[in-house]
């Protein structure tokens, strides 16, 4: 059933296909170092946690500044599965194993499933309200989510958890972004995007047209912090190594940069965000501290000249649905 | 005959401001009733009650035998009523038809794993909802449109669009507040004709809040009064014009 949806868009699979080759071979040659390949894999997962940003602050008009938050909840229950409880018993991690596998794959869904219900017990009761609450208490959240991480000893506490085992590679982190943007672009075209958008333009319009806003903007959120829950999980089995300090409110102002400027009511918009802004400051690392410089000024003379992002609200056409 | 709508008692207090006052009011199916008064009356706010944007202070009001005062906003759409606002609120970034197809969206009839998924059945509906907000624009001549911004429709369009937009939730009750507003002589005759198509054609009851005498007498079969929330007079529109508390409200404003 789903097949004929798929050929129809072989261009871009094709597209993908030789991307995920040209990487694998300069990688393979020894022309990209291992550090780039890192930050090729970092892409990706950006591109995931700025896309389902998008989804709370550009398409539905929620002010989510936590999202960084729903990462290390995705980032901590992943790692407690594949690695903390086989530290704890005293035996060894299975790594790269098909055991490790096993485990690993579930172990980030169920990462991406904690900070879901997370993001629904916070959501449910501050989505209720209108106003700005969602901003203060997203980030208190973002902040309360570290503490409890640097109290719990079995999650390492303020040491970090390490010898976690490599498991997150290029291909997985291809499927796992081009599988996430396509269900996230399904939703945001279906009816429930729909009355996301209404809800944004009009909270009060979209709740005399019928629309559940509450319940819908709850939805949105807590699907957003799914995927930024699975994110966490495959950033974690990249790194080999988390530490709370992995997920401060500057990792979560960061996916706010990449959004803002790409354009946050755009999937294109997010993407483009997350691809730009991890790559440049790795561009001009040789430019060693006016880097930072370079990046400052780029955000002003976006924002300057595309105050709605680089791409606004428009989107490529292999995100566009053919029929609306 | 049971109303279709009947509001009984109903009081509405903005902090101290007594903003309704004993608001009393019995709709039949298939009517087209005014509601006018000076500015400040109170019209807009006994709109917000029914819709359940304010819940009323005492008072109750019942919507085809079923109690909804108190009731979530959504909820009271779907049981069938809707409404137009008087400062108008499109999803102004969203296209005319995805305007019309959030109306439908509380009639979805595909699940969230279908829409995750665009199923082959989401998609089919997707096309029913665009057949079906197509028709409906054609009936406002809305239709060229349909791929446009809301908000880059003139004030005349976006008027009309609000109007579709309500009907498209296939409501019994649809209240519309100033339709009028801002529209020439003409735009205003048309309006005329197009909400008498409407009840006649949806088989909807409209109460209107308007201030275009010239619409309200030509269009309305009852008219209700109101001045600091209380209800001065309701009658038949020859009686209204003639109604001396009515001409002295309205002269009051002027002076
Ligand atoms: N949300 C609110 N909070 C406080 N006071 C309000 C609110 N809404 C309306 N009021 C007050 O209630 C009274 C009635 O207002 P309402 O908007 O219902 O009048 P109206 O008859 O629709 O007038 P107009 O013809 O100007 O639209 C006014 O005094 C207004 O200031
Ligand atoms: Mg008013």
């Amino acid at each position: 059933m789903k097949i004929p949806y798929i050929l129809k868009k072989h261009k871009v699979i094709i597209s993908l296909l030789f991307l995920y080759l040209v990487i694998v071979l300069t990688y393979r040659t020894g022309w990209l170092s291992s550090y780039l390949l890192q930050i090729i894999m970092f892409v990706g997962i950006n591109i995931v946690m700025t896309v389902s940003l998008g989804m709370i602050n550009g398409f539905t008009g929620q002010f989510s500044i936590g999202h960084g938050g729903f990462m290390a909840v995705g980032a901590y229950a992943s790692v407690f599965l594949t690695t903390i409880i086989f530290q704890m018993a005293g035996s060894s991690v299975p790594g790269q194993s098909l055991l490790g596998y096993a485990i690993f794959f579930p172990a980030v869904l169920i990462g991406g499933l904690c900070a879901a219900l997370t993001g629904f017990l916070i959501g449910l009761p501050t989505l209720r309200v209108k106003g700005d609450y969602l901003a203060i208490v997203t980030m208190a959240f973002s902040e309360v989510i570290r503490t409890i991480i640097r109290v719990s000893e079995p999650l390492g506490g303020p040491r970090g958890v390490s010898g976690i085992p490599s498991m997150t590679n290029m291909a997985i982190v291809m499927v796992f972004t081009v599988l996430s943007v396509w269900l996230m672009r399904n939703f945001l075209a279906s009816t429930y995007g729909r009355a996301s958008r209404a809800t944004r333009d009009s909270e009060i319009a979209a709740e005399i047209m019928g629309v559940n806003t509450t319940q819908q903007k709850t939805l949105v959120f807590t699907t957003a912090a799914f995927f930024a829950g699975c994110c966490g999980g495959l950033y974690a089995h990249i790194l080999q190594f988390i530490h709370p300090d992995n997920f401060t409110f500057m990792k979560s102002l960061e996916y706010l940069i990449y959004l803002y400027i790409g354009g946050s009511s755009s999937i294109s918009g997010a993407m483009t965000g997350a691809v730009v802004f991890t790559a440049i400051p790795e561009l001009f690392r040789s430019f060693q501290i006016w880097r930072m410089v370079i990046y400052a000024l780029l955000l002003i003379v976006i924002m300057l000249f595309r105050p709605n992002g680089i791409i606004g609200d428009r989107e490529f056409s292999f995100i566009k649905k053919n029929n609306t | 005959m049971n109303p279709l709508l009947e509001i009984r008692n109903m009081d509405h207090y903005f902090a101290g401001l007594k903003a309704v006052s004993d608001f009393n009011l019995s709709l039949q199916n298939n009517e087209i009733v005014g509601l006018i008064g000076p500015n400040g009356a109170g019209k807009t706010t006994v709109f917000n009650l029914i819709t359940g944007l304010h819940k009323p202070t005492s008072g109750e009001i019942i919507f085809r035998k079923q109690p909804i005062h108190g009731q979530k906003p959504y909820i009271i759409a779907e049981l069938g009523i809707a409404r137009t606002f008087q400062n108008i609120r499109l999803f102004l970034d969203m296209t005319v038809i995805e305007n019309i197809k959030v109306a439908y969206h509380y009639q979805r009839k595909y699940g969230i794993f279908s829409a995750f998924m665009s199923s082959k059945s989401a998609e089919e509906h997707e096309i029913e909802m665009s057949d079906a907000a197509i028709d409906l624009l054609e009936i406002f001549d809305l239709d060229k449109y349909a791929q446009n911004k809301a908000g880059s429709l003139p004030y005349g369009q976006q008027r009309k669009l609000e109007i579709a937009r309500a009907l498209a939730t296939q409501p019994a009750l649809i209240l519309l507040d100033e339709p009028a507003a801002g529209m020439n002589p003409v735009e205003a005759d048309q309006l005329l004709h197009t909400i008498h198509d409407l009840r006649n054609r949806f088989k909807v009851t409209i109460l209107m809040i308007e201030h275009q005498m010239r619409v309200v007498m030509g269009v309305c079969e009852r008219i209700k009064v109101m001045d600091f929330g209380e209800t001065i007079a309701e009658g038949l529109p020859e009686e209204i014009q003639k109604n001396e508390k009515v001409i002295k409200a309205y002269l009051g404003e002027n002076t």
